[in-house]
């Protein structure tokens, strides 16, 4: 009662220091001074104040109360920055993430020879796009940002996410794959400007960093969604994003979306650069896997680590994504696979972006286990590792490996205490 | 008023000019059909291209003159402190070994993973000493250099003799042990199966 009508007593202060006009500004700064009192318990502004930081004002922070950060991956590898100020593989945290847009400061960082982050100055950077076109062309940054722009969502997602029976939260089992609103000029839109000549069948991309990584990347691609990015939710590409300008090649796996772009060169075959050499398989069959990522999901809550506080009724949430188009459908088994029910999408889902889905459930407290799967736009539906198995006529085993990206279902196990665990385990 | 003139017919002669028209600019005259649109940014000179261009593909067109040999190239892996990282003749240091010490009836599939032993072409070996070595001088390496280190990769490898003299012209040549035994890409397609008939 006492706080209410001392609160009143203010508002009644400050309407008149509103009347008075030229007292605005003093009695505002009183104001904030009376705030910054300790909190008195019981009272409607319990919280302390927080101070404006010039930081604070300029870039904002998040609460302090906030502590969801990246990890190495995978556990116990190599941690960043090491001694040298090296960076090495760092997973999002997934099992945080609300909505489909990864913060640009918990996006998962995968770097081409594991290390180096190059400073680049946007003004010395240039993209030099020739090989089989009729007008070989270089662009400063500036220039880029001339041309007609698209702004897509799209996730990225590195091969090395694989999900397995040692691995304890779903950051340590699929945080290397992270969502992000992307600005910039369509490929096609440059080559055309270029005068692409039918002969160019493949381009390589190739980065300003230290070795310099380069991919293979089909025309046909190239010409359809692939897009020079230049900004990120909203603001330019961090540089652990491939600053200042990077390719987007939507669905294709991480490692062809090259970082720091000086290059594009159109060529009329597949060059086996060293990008390549890593994705070399004795089989046609299996290559083929390395480049567009399949349909994937994963239940992000409730999932590994995480605790229910006991029966009743949860919201059961995750994020699903493919390579090969927009998802189409994604449903929840509360039953360890037996019987599987429709989700709901939380988004519109859009085109290899992830989508976030959820799923009603009232936990009668046994114990139990959670997946979930989805179906894409194209038809390719998300498989059981024992489906992926019997597809390739191989048996079945604990540590079976699935060829290309690991895309297959991941199961959360419930204890009845409430406590989930890996499925896998 | 607007959309009422456009409803009117049009005079036929004019139909008739249309079609012409469109052979014209697209066939008949391809400079302007092609000719930019937003006129942005400038054409590099060919020697800003020529150094620049350093993905070697398998041709080896890319490949600048310069020639060396394994024993040149034992001689550089000393000097330029490659043997720091990747140990004596290739093995033993913290970088990823550089030769296998399995037998040659051992199938190269079976074999660790190392560039010069199963890459299925020699110019790959060139374009990554070239590119992404030594470690914090990259770019550092003359065209000699890098032949000779690569002569002596593939000669720890059994994949060359001691005596040969790889350069721009037989560099591409060379027979890698993987043979045609490795795994070729597909053609993609747009919104299509990664993989055709795979369901997952």
């Amino acid at each position: 009662m006492d706080s209410k009508r001392s609160s009143r007593r203010e508002l009644l202060k400050l309407g008149a220091a509103l009347a008075g006009g030229t007292t605005v500004a003093l009695r505002g700064t009183a104001q904030a001074q009376e705030h910054n009192h300790p909190a008195t318990p019981g009272s409607e502004n319990a919280s302390p104040m927080i101070h404006g930081s010039k930081e604070q004002i300029e870039y904002g922070q998040r609460s302090k109360y906030v502590t969801s950060v990246r990890i190495a991956h995978p556990v116990g590898g190599r941690a960043s920055p090491d001694v040298f100020g090296k960076v090495f593989h760092v997973a999002t945290p997934l099992q945080d993430s609300v909505g489909v847009i990864t913060p640009s400061s918990l996006h998962y960082v995968a770097t081409t020879r594991g290390s180096y982050l190059p400073d680049i100055d946007p003004q010395q950077h240039t993209l030099t796009i020739h090989g089989l076109v009729d007008r070989p062309l270089t662009l400063t940054v500036d220039e880029l940002k001339r041309f007609p722009s698209v702004t897509r969502l799209h996730f990225i997602e590195c091969a090395g996410n694989r999900h397995n029976g040692q691995q304890k939260t779903v950051q340590e089992t699929h945080g290397m794959t992270s969502c992000s609103e992307w600005t910039g000029v369509l490929l096609s839109t440059l080559l055309k400007e270029c005068g692409l000549k039918s002969s160019a069948k493949w381009f390589v991309s190739e980065g300003a960093e230290e070795v310099k990584g380069a991919s293979s990347i089909p025309i046909a691609k190239g010409m359809d969604d692939c897009l020079i990015a230049y900004g990120q939710n909203g603001e330019p590409l961090r540089p652990q994003q491939g600053f200042p300008v990077r390719i987007m090649v939507p669905g294709f796996e991480g490692i062809y979306h090259t970082k720091f772009l000086r290059r594009i060169k159109l060529v009329d075959r597949f060059y086996m650069n060293y990008n390549e050499f890593g994705h070399l398989r004795p089989e046609d069959k299996e290559l083929a896997l390395g480049e567009q990522i399949g349909p994937k999901s994963v239940i992000t809550y409730p999932s590994g680590a995480q605790q229910l506080p006991g029966p009743g009724y949860y919201e059961i949430s995750g994020l699903a994504w493919s390579g090969g188009g927009a998802v189409k459908t994604v449903e929840v088994s509360t039953d360890g696979g037996k019987k599987w029910n429709r989700a709901q999408l939380k988004n519109t889902p859009q085109r290899m972006a992830h989508v976030r889905f959820a799923y009603e459930w009232r936990w009668d407290g046994t114990e139990t286990e959670i997946l979930s799967r989805c179906t894409d736009e194209i038809g390719q539906r998300q498989a059981m590792r024992e489906e992926i198995a019997n597809w390739w006529n191989v048996p079945f085993e604990r540590n079976y490996r699935v060829p290309g990206l690991d895309n297959s279902v991941m199961p959360w196990k419930i204890a009845r205490d409430g406590s989930v665990t890996n499925g896998l385990a | 008023m607007g959309s009422r003139e456009m409803l009117r017919v049009p005079n036929p002669l004019k139909i008739a000019t249309i079609p012409l028209l469109l052979v014209g600019s697209l066939v008949g005259n391809p400079a302007i059909a092609q000719s930019p649109t937003y006129g942005v940014g400038r054409t590099p000179t060919a020697e800003e291209l020529r150094r620049m261009d350093i993905a070697i593909g398998p041709t080896g067109e890319e490949l600048p003159p310069g020639s060396g040999s394994a024993k040149e190239g034992a001689q550089v892996y000393l000097e330029k402190a490659c043997v720091g990282c990747h140990g004596v003749t290739g093995i033993g240091g913290a970088a990823p070994a550089l030769r296998s010490e399995q037998g040659a009836d051992v199938p190269v599939w079976q074999k660790e993973r190392i560039l010069p032993l199963r890459s299925p072409y020699a110019t790959t070996v060139w374009d990554f000493i070239n590119r992404g070595m030594p470690l914090g001088l990259e770019g550092t390496l003359t065209p000699n250099e890098v032949y000779a280190l690569t002569a002596y990769l593939l000669f720890i490898n059994n994949v060359i003799p001691e005596d040969q003299v790889l350069d721009q012209e037989n560099l591409p040549q060379v027979r890698m042990p993987i043979g045609d035994e490795f795994g070729k890409p597909h053609e993609f397609r747009l919104n299509a199966p990664r993989l055709k008939g795979y369901p997952y």
